[in-house]
């Protein structure tokens, strides 16, 4: 859906291998091996295996994986918290690997924040000094400083919270302070480290709920870290699955739970209800002879459990229609299959 | 229950070696034993008090040497005797604001008035009011005991160790905390500072920077230094490392992380480290009266030299109130920190602005009187509390002596004749080699060749020292006072890990202890018990029973819940709860419990050397008195830093022996 825009962030052949001289292992026939047979032949632990995608301008990229997946070590290697071990990061065709430290602490300050598990706040602090600590350490002027966190602070639902140390604040509170944080810079790119997973259930709804928002308000790229997949489908535009430190798959919510390339993913998707994410578009088929096509039309980007209701009642065949163009139809068969499982389960 | 089926059926449980030491080191002890006695006499290597070997001789002329070169050789003039003056400036400085009249000026330039005005201020602000009272009660107190200005030349020798201490060791601590290459390059010297008895670093360096405050001062930073650096080092490593990541995330510079995240996260611990550091500091300032430093310490050192129980009970009474104030009023300042730094500020506080002023004003004006009139720069009054509290330790010592004698002799011979001797007449008498291969033995059994490496090197020093004798005295000595301690350590401290009520009671009673001066110790005990083996022994026991105590307290309170309750189900009583699962759980506290009381034990034997304790101890104390000796005290330094080392990879070998053993269980 965001084909055509612009790419912000390109990543290519991206290792991350710890161990003795970490390099040799990459591009050899070494690299093929699984990770316990590396560890035993050579000491080496891969994190991050020959990972490439791009993300576009404004998208919402989400890396999901269990963890020890390699997908924390993945976004600290696009920020070089952690430094890779070969492949290339581009950030609006800038080579990040090639930035040097003076480059790379601009990158920081400017381009590009990031929200983390712990929070990461600095608990001598208050909270507007810690929505603002990016800015200072960057040289601005208290004032002007303060004024922009205060911006942010209201932008993330803090107002009032502002003189407060983050040791009386909630959880859910303190990491939105870690977003104000993030957004106080006005960077172009904002990565999230599992960010909600240390709250309590609701308080995550709430919180994702807030960074659907603050997409929708700002309109950052973000690139989003979970092992949560109920969080990946909600917030993610695409999906990337990490296994071992590679990509299994990338794609669109619908992709991975209409077509999982392998039964790692599908096992991933199996419990999650499907009629929750799949459009009709997925679901339709070609029409036969049989059929009446005179039924109501239908959008083929609706959600299955909205078309529902419509589908059941119609008493014939829906016709999806992509303006002029009829994709297929769909019965209360497809529909029912959907939703209470079908045998390809 | 019902079901009588189970038969008492044998399992193969695998064997976990039930003694401290093992099997093979049990059987290393007895053939020692058995070779002991049959060998006894032969090869004991004794050398009498008068008597000097070559190296002992050669190592007076060294000290001789470096006497006559004082004055000419570059690296003293330029290095040595540079420090030295500088020191001495800047530690006559403070006694000459507090303590003592200068050339000018017969009067320090703040009397009592102002000191106790500003120590109080100075509590009030920092740490609390109930601090500060404490404070000014037990300055007043030194005053009244007649001490003031022997409390004030501690109190000056104190603070300018403490800043040296921390001007240095806070930055070392903060190198090592974020480079731990570099932590672990000094890791194992500063084990070696806190691990020797204080005691043996003054001979070497009086060498260096003659008798007074310099020496006095660096022998203290030796002490003091070690603790400011590792808890800075903690403090900066205990910072979570996801606000450093945070930081450095949002484009930190190396230098904007440590100061803006690192270090004000790290101040909490790190102020807890001062409060180490200056009780640290103010034991050593007292032990460093050996080589005259001034202050409460050499009052004491005097008094045990005369055996002047009354005397020595004041002063030690007086290093007591010093101990307890600067605890107490450091403890509050590092509470306060931690309850400031992340909390808004109240109302109140805000008010307590206004009265600081206020504070500040009394102060000054308490200063400038204290500048100017006689009676409130020098203490009034002759001290008649002192006088009072001597006379009364003098008096209750004398009942003690007219009336219980047979009761402090009697339990002085039961010991003596009991366990000392015997121990110390093997020890003693045994053949130095069989010794010697025994404890090579024992460390090649417990940790291989890397720690019987460490063994013969020792050894070899010792013997070469030519005190292998005196060194079987204090080994003995030692090894009678560790052992009454564990025993006190594995008895109070089960006691203490097992009942709250006990810990809430004891707790500050040892947390105080063992910020206590060594030597305030003996003061007691010479009371009661005369000057005699006994009294360092005993002396020793108390010095080291509150760490042993607190360690083996914790080991116990550390088993888990669950294993307690788990055996509490299946039918334990108390006592096979405490000898099956708390005991055996808190096995590696015990050992380092062990490690830890042999260490202080031996610092305390060695000052024992004052009050008629033989053995090394002695030698040192001959040794700075007098000249000829000197070199033999130098040996019999070296000799006590090698038991030391000894003792403590000894024992540590074999607390990671049971650690490894807890680990193979639990897997």
């Amino acid at each position: 859906m965001t084909d055509q825009l612009e790419t912000t962030i390109s990543v290519k052949g991206l290792w991350k291998v710890y161990g003795p001289n970490p390099e040799r292992i990459v591009g050899t026939e070494d690299a093929l091996l699984s990770r316990a047979d590396l560890r035993e032949k050579t000491g080496c632990t891969v994190a991050v295996r020959d990972v490439s995608f791009d993300v576009s301008d404004g998208e919402v990229f989400v890396v999901m994986g269990l963890s020890g997946s390699g997908k924390s070590t993945l976004v600290r290697c696009m920020t070089r918290l952690v430094e890779p071990t070969a492949g290339q990061i581009k950030l609006e065709g800038e080579d990040i690997l090639a930035a040097n430290t003076q480059r790379l602490r601009e990158l920081r300050r400017t381009r590009f924040s990031m929200v983390f598990q712990h929070f990461g706040l600095l608990p001598h602090r208050r909270v507007i000094d810690n929505v603002a600590y990016g800015l200072e350490i960057n040289g601005m002027s208290k004032n002007d400083r303060y004024a922009r966190a205060m911006e942010v602070i209201s932008l993330v639902g803090l107002e009032g919270n502002e003189a407060n140390y983050p040791s009386e604040l909630s959880g859910g509170m303190q990491q939105r302070v870690g977003l104000g944080r993030a957004l106080a810079s006005n960077p172009d790119v904002m990565f999230f480290d599992e960010p909600f997973s240390a709250l309590d259930p609701l308080i995550r709804r709430d919180m994702q709920q807030e960074v659907i928002r603050l997409h929708e308000e700002v309109n950052k790229t973000m690139v989003f870290i979970t092992h949560d997949l109920a969080e990946a489908l909600k917030l993610g535009d695409r999906i990337a699955i990490m296994r071992d430190g590679a990509l299994v798959q990338v794609g669109t919510p619908e992709e991975l739970v209409a077509r999982p390339v392998d039964d790692y993913v599908a096992n991933f998707v199996r419990d999650f209800p499907k009629s929750h994410i799949l459009t009709l578009r997925w679901i339709a088929r070609e029409p036969t002879s049989v059929d009446d096509l005179s039924g109501p039309i239908l959008a083929p980007d609706m959600i299955v459990r909205d078309a529902a209701r419509q589908v059941l009642e119609a008493g014939r065949p829906v016709r999806v229609m992509n303006g002029e163009q009829l994709l297929g139809v769909v019965t209360s068969d497809e529909i029912l299959s959907v939703i209470a499982g079908g045998p390809d389960d | 229950m019902t079901s009588a089926t189970l038969a008492p059926e044998k399992l193969a449980t695998p064997k976990t070696p039930k003694s401290l030491l093992g099997r093979k080191n049990a059987i290393v002890g007895i053939g020692w034993f058995i070779l002991a006695i049959l060998l006894k006499g032969r090869s004991t290597l004794p050398l009498n008090r008068s008597s000097l070997t070559s190296v002992q001789e050669s190592l007076t002329n060294l000290s001789d040497a470096i006497d006559r070169n004082r004055n000419s050789n570059p690296f003293f003039l330029n290095v040595i005797n540079k420090i030295r003056s500088s020191i001495n400036a800047f530690v006559n400085l403070l006694q000459d604001a507090i303590s003592q009249g200068s050339a000018t000026r017969a009067v320090p330039q703040i009397g009592w008035l102002g000191v106790v005005a500003v120590i109080g201020l100075a509590v009030a602000v920092f740490a609390s009011a109930r601090a500060a009272l404490l404070a000014v009660v037990g300055f007043v107190t030194l005053g009244l005991l007649g001490l003031w200005q022997e409390s004030m030349d501690t109190l000056a020798l104190t603070l300018a160790a403490v800043v040296l201490a921390l001007l240095i060791g806070i930055p070392l601590g903060v190198l090592a905390g974020l480079y731990p290459r570099f932590e672990k390059l000094i890791t194992p010297i500063l084990d070696f500072a806190q691990v020797m008895p204080t005691f043996v670093y003054l001979t070497p360096v009086t060498l260096f920077f003659l008798i007074g405050p310099a020496s006095a001062t660096i022998v203290t930073l030796i002490y003091a230094i070690p603790p400011a650096l590792r808890i800075t080092t903690v403090a900066i490593r205990g910072v979570p490392w996801s606000t450093v990541e945070a930081a450095v995330s949002m484009g930190s510079t190396r230098w904007q992380a440590l100061r803006k995240v690192q270090l004000p996260q790290a101040k909490r611990t790190i102020v807890v480290g001062i409060n180490q550091t200056i009780m640290a500091a103010l034991a050593m300032v007292t032990i460093a009266a050996l080589i005259d430093a001034p202050g409460l310490g050499l009052v004491v050192v005097k008094a045990l030299e005369t055996l002047d129980v009354g005397r020595s009970f004041k002063a030690g009474l007086a290093i007591v109130i010093m101990a307890v104030v600067l605890d107490r009023s450091t403890t509050a300042a590092a509470e306060r920190v931690q309850k400031d730094s992340m909390q808004q500020q109240t109302t109140a506080q805000k008010f307590g602005v206004a009265s600081k002023w206020i504070g500040l004003l009394l102060t000054l004006v308490a200063i400038y009187i204290s500048n100017i009139y006689l009676w409130a720069s020098q203490f009034p009054g002759s001290g008649i509390l002192g006088l009072k509290v001597a006379s009364i330790a003098d008096s209750s010592t004398g009942w003690i002596q007219l009336h219980l004698v047979n009761v402090t002799n009697g339990i002085t011979d039961l010991f003596s004749y009991g366990l000392l001797n015997p121990i110390q007449s093997l020890l003693v008498n045994a053949p130095w080699y069989t010794t010697a291969a025994a404890i090579f033995v024992i460390g090649y059994l417990l940790k291989g060749f890397r720690l019987a490496l460490i063994v013969v090197v020792c050894v070899a020093t010792i013997l070469i020292s030519g005190l292998w004798s005196d060194s079987m005295v204090t080994l003995a000595s030692t090894l009678v006072a560790a052992l009454i301690t564990v025993v006190l350590g594995i008895v109070v401290g089960t006691w203490v890990g097992r009942s709250l009520p006990v810990d809430r009671v004891l707790r500050p009673i040892l947390d105080a202890g063992q910020v206590m001066p060594a030597f305030v110790y003996l003061v007691p005990f010479l009371g009661l018990f005369g000057a005699t083996r006994f009294t360092a022994i005993m002396a020793a026991v108390v010095y080291a029973s509150p760490a042993a105590i607190k360690l083996v307290a914790d080991g116990v309170r550390g088993v888990p819940e669950s294993i307690t309750e788990a055996a509490i189900s299946a039918g334990s009583n108390t006592w096979q709860l405490i000898t099956k699962v708390q005991l055996p759980s808190a096995r590696r506290a015990i050992a380092l419990a062990i490690n830890q009381g042999l260490i202080y034990v031996l610092a305390m034997v060695v000052v024992g050397g004052l009050v008629g304790a033989g053995g090394l101890g002695y030698l040192v104390v001959a040794g700075f008195s007098q000249e000829n000796l000197k070199g033999k005290g130098l040996a019999a330094g070296v000799a006590i830093v090698m038991l030391g080392i000894l003792i403590d990879r000894i024992t540590q070998a074999i607390a990671d022996r049971r650690d490894v053993h807890a680990k193979a269980v639990a897997t």
